[in-house]
């Protein structure tokens, strides 16, 4: 399947997945299995960069709800960044900016989990 | 009034299918871009829902989504013949309430409500099972 892919790097102790494509009910278990991944290894600091991400449906935020009480109980976070408008206004839609942080740039949301002020 | 309609298996290797379906006859149909989604995502959830609930991920069943274009009333409408699911009576949850306890599910009719001007649900005895998502076309 083309439709959706995930890349994954380290930047900063921090660990980076990028989506690309059309998160929906088909694609999400993708998603699944890299946050699987990333806990598995107990890589708790995430930032979900959503610069290629065209479309996202409810079954893909599902995924994002059914990690991050896992994720924050480990003292981590999911941080969102690089939306496109049309993404934004799913996410916002069901309040998700209530309970994610959303980031412009990849960058601040990685210099975010070092913020001791916070 | 002109309808068109396609046909696909219960799967969701298809809701891409449906959804470019969707967006085309919108487009057609007059909508803007910001419109086109709203309708193409409105229709992906309901569809899941269908695949998930009423068919229980059967791939053998089959899907109808027919598109009504009537005088500025654009109508999709979702035809199954699996378990009824009435989502007109889900409730719409409180959203805070719900993200602060980190629950799953439930979005997608929580959705399709916020995106369409109008969603109906009727059944009939011996009939297929109908979802009505309608919007208009903005003057």
């Amino acid at each position: 399947m083309s439709e959706f892919k995930i890349g994954q790097r380290e930047a900063e102790n921090v660990s980076i997945l990028e989506l690309k494509g059309y998160l929906d009910a088909h694609t999400a278990p993708k998603l699944e299995e890299a946050f699987q991944g990333l806990l598995k290894s107990q890589r708790y600091r995430i930032v979900v960069n959503c610069r290629d991400l065209s479309y996202i449906s409810s079954a893909g935020l599902g995924v994002f709800m059914a990690f991050i009480e896992d994720v924050r109980n480990n003292k981590g976070d999911i941080k969102l960044t690089n939306m496109s408008p049309k993404v934004y206004n799913v996410f916002d839609l069901l309040g998700f900016p209530l309970l994610y942080e959303i980031f412009k740039e990849e960058k601040e949301a990685v210099t975010r989990f070092f913020d001791r002020t916070k | 009034m002109k309808t068109v309609s396609i046909q696909v298996e219960s799967r969701t290797e298809r809701l891409i299918a449906v959804r470019d379906f969707v967006s085309e006859a919108a487009r057609a149909f007059g909508f803007g871009d910001e419109d086109i989604s709203k309708i193409a995502l409105a229709v992906d959830e309901a569809c899941t829902n269908v695949i998930k609930h009423a068919y229980r991920s059967d791939p053998t069943k089959i899907i109808r989504v027919n598109v009504i274009a009537g005088t500025g009333t654009f109508e999709v409408v979702i035809q199954d013949e699996g378990l009824r699911f009435n989502p007109t009576q889900v409730q719409a949850p409180d959203m805070k309430e719900y993200l602060t306890h980190f629950r799953r599910g439930g979005l997608g009719v929580h959705l399709m409500k916020s995106l369409m001007d109008r969603v109906e649900y009727s059944i009939a005895p011996g009939k297929s099972n109908e979802l009505r998502l309608t919007k208009y076309l903005p003057r």
